[in-house]
């Protein structure tokens, strides 16, 4: 019954509910694909006497005519979210050996309504990449091959995104804070929102840059993505960030009918040596779009260009001060110390064994950003560029646009290593479509539209008003339905 | 701007990470390209523009000042490297 990994989460609801299948099988059918997915190395720390428990129960519950949307329903957990008595490393070093004694919010909420967890999914560490290759466990790899050249699955949510676009799980958690859900679901075919910042509680996370970290589904479909995200949604009291407005059932909101809607189309998006074939896949969406009664205008958005700049200035340095709780003195790796060596020669020490380059070299420009001297002329202006990027996107609003449609990433995924010699700003670039978002505080969501000349997948991105995901996973339903994308990587692994 | 060897041995102590002096020239570079990029905010006009603090315009929630959680000693040092006698240990601090 391998087939029952490749339901979606609607789907395996709805047979749960029939009583047509249990838990139980749903969660073996998984438990054997994540087993007999190694060489993809998407699952990390599997889980399954967790998994199995958790099934039993979902289906005493549904036994009992008490299921939640997510009851009984197989998830993979990134790497980020604090788990319980379950390794939760944010992928590095420097947490080996790190079992919390605490769930956080997400995936409290998440087993509130009955979710089952096979276990922990690969990532960029601290979730900072855009490939999956900083991790401490090696590359994640993306189950669509381009022939036999294996393929990045994006970042920093690589993990989760290969394992639901290879049928190892119903779907994922992922954590965003540049693009790292709506990146890596473009990649691998798949569908990922980051919703308004805000709107997910944060507690429990492995912090990365607090002011634009949100958590997020990734799912096989649109659907799928509005029954995570109610699940996972809501005012936590732990999280003074988190926004204390009423959570809608947002799969209520995907009624398909986008008439009279008015689609944004940024011309500041249209980028030099933007390759072909992500032309025309975004005008192909205008297309769908406009076919379904929508309207389509062109905006602008002027200062675009500043956001990866900016985002690089504040990213680090809300990461320099987030990570400096990786001390060696409360938990994870401590440096085995020479003799003589005092306090500061063991944070030096655990902190150049425990942390990869990439988050090396970030805390580091954190850190020299906001340092005396520079706090003014990088940091500050740093978040003033910010402000004027969220005026652009407010100005726009303003006009009466309802969302904002533009490509996800600027090419399909590229080869694993391919990029190890390029400086780290071509790594960075990834992320010129997706980055704006967040740091606006914006929901943004990616969906698979088409394909290009390899056969590989490429996605959209639309961007929504603050607090308006039921209208923005509407729209996204619409354009899924236009573009019907159904391919599925060929099984290799 | 430009990082020379000493800024970037300077910024690896501030940062508490160890860094070889031989691999401090690599990592001057590294942070060069990086902030060579960064350099293009110098071209934006932000006057009369405030640094963004939050990105919602929302008002921090407030809980009343009262004690919520407590008696955790043993689990809060459960996944410590080295806690002796319900202490976090490191080593010697004050001479």
């Amino acid at each position: 019954m391998t087939e029952l990994s490749k339901l979606k989460i609607a789907e395996a609801r709805d047979k749960l509910r029939a009583k047509e299948i249990t838990s139980a099988e749903l969660t073996e059918a998984c438990l054997a694909e994540v087993e007999g997915s190694a060489t993809l190395n998407a699952f990390v720390h599997n889980t399954p006497e967790i998994a199995r428990e958790q099934a039993k129960f979902a289906d005493e519950r549904i036994a009992m005519g008490m299921s939640p949307d997510l009851c009984g329903i197989p998830l993979g957990i990134k790497d980020l979210f604090c788990t319980k008595g379950v390794a939760s490393q944010a992928a590095s070093g420097i947490l080996e050996g790190f079992k919390p004694e605490y769930e956080s919010t997400v995936t409290t909420q998440l087993f509130r309504d009955g979710a089952v967890m096979l276990g922990k999914l690969n990532m960029d560490e601290f979730a900072m990449g855009s490939s999956n290759e900083t991790s401490v466990y090696g590359d994640a790899v993306n189950p669509w091959q381009d022939g036999g050249r294996k393929l990045t699955p994006g970042g920093s949510s690589g993990g989760s995104a290969a394992a639901v676009a290879a049928d190892l799980c119903l779907g994922a958690t992922g954590t965003d804070t540049g693009g790292s859900i709506r990146q890596p679901a473009a990649f691998t075919g798949i569908t990922g929102i980051k919703p308004t910042y805000g709107r997910v509680s944060r507690w429990g996370v492995v912090a990365f840059a607090s002011s634009l970290d949100q958590a997020g589904p990734m799912t096989k479909d649109v659907r799928d993505a509005a029954i995570m995200l109610t699940s996972m949604s809501g005012h936590d009291p732990k999280d003074s960030t988190s926004a204390d407005i009423p959570v809608p059932n947002f799969e209520a909101a995907l009624t398909g009918d986008i008439k009279g809607k008015k689609i944004g189309i940024p011309r500041e998006y249209r980028m030099d040596g933007m390759p072909d074939e992500i032309e025309k896949l975004w005008s192909q969406g205008q297309e769908m779009m406009r076919d379904a009664g929508a309207e389509i205008v062109d905006i602008s958005l002027p200062h675009t260009k500043y956001a990866l700049p900016a985002y690089y200035v504040i990213a680090p340095a809300e990461a320099s001060s987030n990570l400096a709780r990786y001390d060696g003195v409360r938990f994870g790796h401590r440096a085995s110390l020479a003799e003589g060596d005092g306090i500061t020669e063991m944070y030096e020490k655990t902190r150049a064994e425990g942390f990869g380059p990439e988050v090396q070299r970030r805390v580091m420009v954190g850190t020299y950003v906001l340092s005396a001297g520079f706090y003014d002329a990088y940091y500050n202006r740093a978040r003033r560029v910010r402000a004027l990027i969220k005026r652009d996107f407010d100005e726009v609003f303003a006009t009466g646009v309802d969302a904002i449609l533009t490509p996800a990433t600027p090419s399909a995924a590229f080869g694993l290593g391919e990029m190890k010699d390029a400086d780290p700003i071509q790594m960075y670039l990834n992320d010129v479509f997706t980055v704006t978002v967040n740091l606006a505080g914006l929901p943004g969501i990616s969906i698979p539209t088409g394909f290009d000349s390899k056969g590989l997948p490429l996605g959209l991105q639309l961007i929504g008003r603050p607090w308006e995901e039921g209208d923005l996973l509407n729209c996204a339903y619409s354009l899924e339905r236009a573009a019907q994308f159904v391919g599925k990587p060929e099984k290799w692994w | 701007m430009s990082i020379d060897t000493e800024t970037a041995r300077k910024v690896a102590k501030l940062a508490r990470i160890r860094v070889e002096d031989d691999a401090l020239p690599v990592l001057a570079n590294e942070f060069n390209a990086i902030l060579g990029f960064i350099e293009q905010l110098n071209e934006v006009d932000v006057d009369g523009v405030e640094p963004m603090t939050s990105v919602t315009p929302m008002r921090l929630k407030r809980r009343e000042d009262v004690v919520t959680d407590g008696d955790q000693q043993g689990a809060v040092l459960t996944n410590a490297p080295d806690a002796r006698e319900g202490f976090f240990a490191v080593p010697k601090v004050v001479e």
